[in-house]
């Protein structure tokens, strides 16, 4: 029974690979598949231009050399040829848009947009007679210098908690996921406003006093404020946290092997091994912290700029997205030399270790 | 006599050696052999977990927790995390309100689309940047980061002008377009991840199937995809969260369309809702916990897949045969 229905299975199978091999294939290849090849051979061997195995010759004049080099330049923007068209169609313009209009005053009357140019104007006006948005930028750039490492180490040290060999791997990773979701959803700034991601354990435990009482407020100012800190920090932790997850997957375990063998202890396999091996994803992780940090909604310098934009700040010193174009682009320099600085850190001591 | 000191002094060294051996065992049982897998180790790892995932969870448990209050536990203070009865009034009202199935249905359409082609258009992208050197690479990586690093704050208006000028908004379109292209929301932190991945991959792996006759594509297809599994994971896990969860740039390029993303459905409900019911009714105190559990039902889906797909993380290293350089 078993075997006759087999049978009645291949025969039928058979038949519609023969069927599909006569009527389907055959007819695509020889209809389209081969003209194509064909079309493609000749707009390739035409007199315009003609490529063999070593030379690429253009109007059966000009020779130029098939070098490795140049194949390698040209499949290099074969591949990135879908962003340099995305870049050119969505990105170009907003942004040198924006640049453009930091050097203008504009007003929106209504549909219609005025522009008045006057050079440097915003800037000075940005650094000069801006009463707050000189400190809010200091204190910003202050508090991303202590923020982004101590995010770049817990996520690494999650990470490595969450690639040993633990019971219930699937629920731990789902719960260390959860800032992902909550964190790039409106859900965050609830919680903020609640204040449910804060810690009421650490306050209500007197922990605090504690220190006071014990040390003395110095000691205890800066520790309340790193808690503070750590939470707010936490949540921010999430995708760096799976970026560095994934990373650690792809490491071979016989490298550790090796250097079990050889005597090295799990402490210097972590900074011989581990750590050289998923550096190109903490400069990943310190860019993606900066501006995840820097862009959050309810970030102070957005808030100023945000305000600004609408119009809700002193009218004495509103001059429209013009104004706003330019704090936002004197913001982004700061954020890219925050970047810098912390890229540029982790590669000169990656150099100094070889 | 001589005979009996020897045999005292074989049992005292006995003794010794046998408190040497237990010391030594009770050592290997709270240190292990390496270390990491000994008693101590792991105590403090699920110390450190329980911590850490705690900080995380409170949120979570407070909302859930909130979620199944009646109107009587919101207002009493009394009542801080369980619920003297449990309702599922909230749930109904929200799953009612935003009918559920069609919302869910909709959000996944709107993230998982441009989600694909994002995961699809950085893989190359990214796979074009880590393996080949072309003129121009370090500039235009440069210009790449830049498009990330500038704040979308700053862009919002000349963006939304440009898309109005391209007659994209109020569909899906406004999503897919940019993402096929490698311009979709954190579309450089894609390229960016594929890139890092792409670099981890030894270059003779690839070099040993140029010689074999493979073509680029062949060679990007058959060697350097299945290697990268973890980091096509992630990032379409990332892409469609975020296409997910966005409110900010979707709620203006979505404006007057029928599909809208889960969150927005439960805001657009909560302002609804509290326009039907005046400031300081009772029904408006109702209002916080049906959020809550509006927010419970928009997180469930991505938790769900996540817990699924989360196996995948560690499989792609085991499926190749490659030793590290």
């Amino acid at each position: 029974m078993k075997n006759s229905l087999k049978k009645v299975f291949k025969k039928t199978f058979q038949s519609i690979l023969q069927f599909s091999n006569k009527y389907i294939w055959l007819p695509l290849e020889k209809y389209i598949f081969i003209p194509i090849r064909k079309v493609i051979y000749k707009m390739f061997h035409s007199k315009f231009i003609h490529v063999s195995y070593t030379h690429v010759v253009l109007f059966d004049k000009f020779k130029i050399k098939r070098t490795n080099k140049r194949q390698q330049a040209i499949t290099g923007f074969g591949f990135i040829f879908l962003w340099i068209i995305g870049y050119l169609i969505f990105s170009l313009y907003p942004v040198f848009n924006s640049l453009y209009l930091s050097f203008f005053k504009v007003r929106l009357a209504g549909s219609d947009i005025n522009t008045e140019f006057e050079l440097f104007n915003n800037y000075r006006a940005a650094f000069l007679s801006d009463p707050y948005f000189v400190e809010i930028l200091i204190n910003y750039a202050l508090s991303m210098l202590l923020n982004v490492p101590v995010t770049i180490v817990f996520a690494l040290i999650i990470a490595l908690l969450i690639n040993q060999d633990i019971r219930g791997k699937g629920f731990w990773r789902t719960i260390f996921f959860l800032p992902v979701i909550i964190a790039s959803g409106p859900v965050i700034s609830e919680l903020m406003n609640q204040g449910a991601t804060t810690l009421p354990s650490i306050e209500n435990y007197q922990f605090i006093d504690l220190i006071i009482e014990n040390v003395g407020s110095f000691l205890a100012n800066p520790i309340q404020a790193l808690f503070d800190e750590i939470l707010f920090i936490l949540w921010f932790a999430g995708i760096q946290i799976l970026i560095f997850l994934a990373g650690l997957q792809k490491i071979d375990k016989s490298i550790y092997e090796a250097s079990m063998i050889d005597g090295a202890s799990p402490w210097e396999s972590f900074w011989k091994i581990t750590l050289p091996s998923i550096k190109p994803l903490i400069t990943i992780s310190i860019i993606y912290t900066v501006v995840s940090m820097s862009v959050f909604s309810l970030n102070d310098v957005i808030v100023y700029i945000r305000g600004k934009m609408l119009g809700e700040s002193t009218p004495a010193l509103t001059t429209g997205y013009g104004y706003t174009a330019t704090l936002s682009w004197i913001y982004f320099i700061v954020m890219a030399l925050i970047i810098l600085v912390f890229v540029g850190a982790i590669n000169i001591r990656g150099k100094r270790a070889k | 006599m001589n005979r009996l000191l020897g045999v005292k002094t074989k049992i005292v060294n006995f003794v010794k050696k046998d408190k040497n051996r237990s010391k030594s065992r009770f050592k290997r049982f709270l240190f292990g052999m390496k270390f990491t897998d000994g008693l101590f180790f792991k105590v403090a790892i699920y110390l450190m977990l329980v911590g850490l995932g705690y900080i995380y969870l409170y949120p979570m448990l407070y909302m859930i927790s909130f979620s199944f209050m009646t109107m009587n536990d919101i207002i009493d203070v009394s009542v801080k995390w369980v619920p003297s009865s449990f309702t599922l009034e909230n749930y109904k009202i929200v799953w009612d309100a935003i009918d559920y199935p069609n919302a869910l249905k909709d959000a996944i359409i709107l993230a998982g689309l441009p989600a694909l082609s994002a995961t699809f258009s950085s893989a190359l992208i990214g796979y074009g940047f880590a393996k080949y050197d072309f003129p121009f690479k370090k500039i235009l990586m440069a210009l790449m980061i830049l498009t990330f690093i500038i704040p979308p704050q700053i862009t919002m208006m000349p963006t939304f002008r440009m898309y109005a000028n391209y007659n994209l908004l109020g569909s899906i379109r406004t999503f897919i377009y940019p993402a096929i292209l490698g311009q979709g929301f954190n579309g450089a932190i894609y390229i960016l991840i594929f890139y890092s991945f792409f670099r981890m991959i030894p270059n003779s792996l690839m070099e040993s199937a140029q010689l074999d006759g493979a073509g680029p594509l062949k060679i990007f297809t058959k060697i350097a995809i299945p290697l990268a599994v973890p980091a096509i994971i992630i990032v379409f896990l990332f892409s469609f969260v975020w296409y997910y969860n966005e409110t900010y740039l979707s709620g203006l390029f979505l404006r007057g369309s029928d599909m809208l993303t889960l969150p927005l459905r439960v805001e657009q409900f909560m302002v609804n809702y509290a326009s039907l019911y005046p400031e300081g009714s009772t029904a408006r105190e109702l209002m916080q916990s049906a959020k809550l559990a509006g927010n419970i039902l928009t997180i469930l889906p991505l938790l769900i897949l996540f817990f699924f797909t989360q196996k995948h993380f560690v499989e792609a290293i085991d499926k190749t045969g490659i030793t590290g350089e």
